[in-house]
């Protein structure tokens, strides 16, 4: 399999207060797959995406989005970031939300015309929410929450996505609606990297994942390292997961 | 109107248009306290700037006190992110200190000009229109009018470059730094920008009213509506009529301007907090008292239709049953009668074709975790609400 590596990361060291979170990571992502982060809470899951987005700063190491620092590739790459994030009685509409994720293509200052109004109408239509585009956005569910900055990810047509806990507080029909568009982002030749809590639905969802903590444990092919020896050494248990064949 | 008069309206408007613009970020924000710490600690800014130039409307003194406004925000950040103490505790730190550097520098040395700590505290609008600008020797009008003036407009102007930027970054800073929009970048700028408006506002109302002008209009704003432009048109219009009502009182009472135009702001607030059609306390008192009683006629269809038996649809024994009182349960009675959910024949209740499809939606809601749905399905379903 000779594929272009999306995403490169090297020897990346990660401290908050001098406490390192993420300890001398390498990492390649072969673009087109669907791949999932997990690992225990503080393992630096959210750190590492955060970092490689440039939203913090690294102590060491270095990161590449298809060979170009990622201030070079901001246009190729979209973010969700989780959830309770962001705070949701801000005064705005989904609409609104939506749009904001063609400001980076924008750049300061410019502001978005009928045409950017045309693709986050379209984003809305594509996650099922365009009869709630006028809804303040305190008035929506959280899956409906989700689907709105699903949404605003789609509407940058990234190559690469980037999503922290897309399932978290998402009802059933939100999380297979959520994994479907993904599975499609896939198919459509991107690469996109998840986030991910329930290892149960890893099998089934992803065709990749990497295990996180602190350091890198493996990454690779779900079918190939998604078992209990590498569980176990990520989890610190003795940990099982039965795997449908 | 004499013209004097007119020119006090009108700095007292333009202070109130340029407070309200960064107001209304530092709500959205949660950082509406850093506008009170940099009112309080660009004083030793000001201080130094009259001292060299013994100008009250100097543009170096108003420099000078903006970067004053930085300094505080720096340090509050800087004693926050040692993780020692949380933002307020290091806002309440910072302001005194800075503050009272300002107030020994003016009781030390300005005992004999015009800069005292009353001045400082609540501004001499009344004494605006005196102090004239002259141009070539031609009267062009208050200076501080021209200070606010030229101030209102590099904040309006900037407020149009960057409102797409600004609105970013405030609702979710992670997406802002991913596009390349820095949130530092954007934090500063609007922080310098609420130093200088402070300082700018200063003179003409003094530090306690510029907050009231920060914080009131914007915090009354929110209130109303989930728009943000509407918002900070919202505050603006707050500002202004709090600006020349004040004024008004202020000339009937023959009180402080400053006083009366902050008392107008807490008045105005306190009527919004009331009456708000959404957010208001009255709206959100009546809202629970009428889904109290919609869940309770809810809890009433589901338990009709679990039961087919007589005896459990009886009305005396429903009012045992369900353990609700005589007033609550008529008041349940008869709202359920009123939309036609249910009819009583011979103290029989039994639920009508209505009744049972709006029952049966409902339990699909709940099973499906979509509960917020039944309030979007009682508009189709209600004639009457509860």
């Amino acid at each position: 399999m000779s594929k272009n590596i999306a995403v490169k990361v090297d020897d990346l060291t990660v401290a908050y207060n001098y406490k390192p979170v993420l300890w001398d990571i390498d990492l390649e992502i072969p673009e087109g797959v669907l791949m999932a982060i997990v690992g225990p809470n503080g393992a630096g899951k959210s750190t590492l995406i955060k970092s490689i987005l440039g939203i913090l700063k690294p102590i060491a190491g270095s990161v590449s989005i298809y060979g170009k620092p990622y201030e070079k590739q901001r246009s190729m790459v979209a973010y969700v970031p989780q959830k309770g994030s962001v705070d949701w009685d801000f005064p705005t509409t989904a609409l609104d939300v939506v749009m904001m994720g063609t400001y980076g293509s924008l750049g300061w200052i410019r502001r978005p015309k009928q045409k950017e109004k045309k693709l986050a109408l379209e984003a809305l239509e594509k996650v099922g929410m365009l009869a709630f585009k006028g809804r303040q956005i305190s008035q929506l569910s959280g899956g409906q929450q989700q689907r709105i900055f699903l949404a605003r990810a789609l509407v940058q047509n990234a190559s690469i996505y980037f999503m922290d806990e897309p399932f978290q507080g998402v009802d059933a029909t939100t999380e297979i609606a959520i994994i479907n568009i993904l599975k499609e982002l896939r198919k459509a030749g991107k690469t996109v990297i998840v986030v991910h809590h329930d290892l149960q639905t890893v099998p089934e969802y992803f065709d990749w994942v990497t295990f996180l903590n602190v350091k890198k444990i493996a990454t690779g092919p779900v079918k190939d390292i998604f078992n209990d020896d590498n569980l176990t050494k990520t989890y610190g248990i003795n940990y099982k997961v039965s795997i449908q064949e | 109107m004499s013209n004097a008069q007119i020119e006090i309206q009108l700095i007292a408007s333009l202070v109130a248009i340029a407070c309200a613009i960064p107001g209304t970020f530092l709500i959205l924000r949660k950082m509406a306290m850093i506008s009170d710490a940099i009112s309080h600690s660009i004083l030793p800014g000001i201080v130094i700037g009259f001292f060299i130039t013994q100008d009250l409307n100097s543009p170096l003194l108003i420099l000078l006190a903006a970067l004053t406004g930085i300094i505080t925000v720096v340090l509050v950040e800087r004693i926050q992110r040692t993780g020692l103490v949380k933002e307020d505790t290091a806002i309440g730190l910072v302001f005194p200190v800075l503050f009272s550097i300002g107030v020994i520098m003016i009781a030390k040395n300005a005992n004999d000009v015009h800069l005292d700590v009353d001045a400082v505290l609540l501004g001499e609008l009344a004494f605006a229109p005196f102090d004239r600008l002259l141009v070539g020797g031609v009267d062009v009008g208050p200076k501080s009018l021209w200070v606010i003036g030229s101030i209102l407009m590099v904040t309006v102007g900037l407020l149009f470059a960057f409102f797409k930027e600004l609105k970013v970054s405030t609702f979710d800073a992670g997406l802002s730094a991913s596009l390349g929009f820095s949130p530092v970048v954007i934090h500063y700028g609007l922080m310098t920008v609420s130093s200088v408006t402070t300082v700018g506002a200063f003179d003409a109302v003094g530090a306690i009213l510029v907050v009231a002008l920060m914080i009131a209009p914007a915090a009354s704003a929110y209130l109303l509506t989930t728009d943000l432009k509407k918002m900070l048109l919202l505050s603006i219009g707050f500002g202004v009529f709090s600006a020349i009502s004040g004024y008004w009182f202020a000339h009937w009472l023959d009180a402080s301007i400053a006083g009366s135009i902050t008392t107008m702001l807490g008045l105005l607030f306190l009527v919004v907090y009331l009456f708000a059609p959404t957010k208001g306390l009255i709206a959100v008192f009546y809202r629970e008292k009428q889904q109290r009683i919609e869940v309770s006629l809810l809890t009433f269809l589901l338990h009709l239709k679990n039961h087919n038996e007589e005896v459990e649809r009886h009305v005396n024994h429903l009012r045992e049953h369900i353990n609700w009182q005589k007033v609550r349960a008529k008041t349940v009675l008869e709202l359920a009668l009123k939309n036609n959910m249910i009819v009583i024949d011979e103290d029989i209740v039994s639920l009508t074709k209505k009744g049972n499809a709006f029952t049966s939606k409902a339990i699909d809601y709940i099973i499906t975790n979509e509960d917020s749905q039944i309030e979007d399905m009682k508009d189709d379903f209600f004639l009457f609400r509860g």
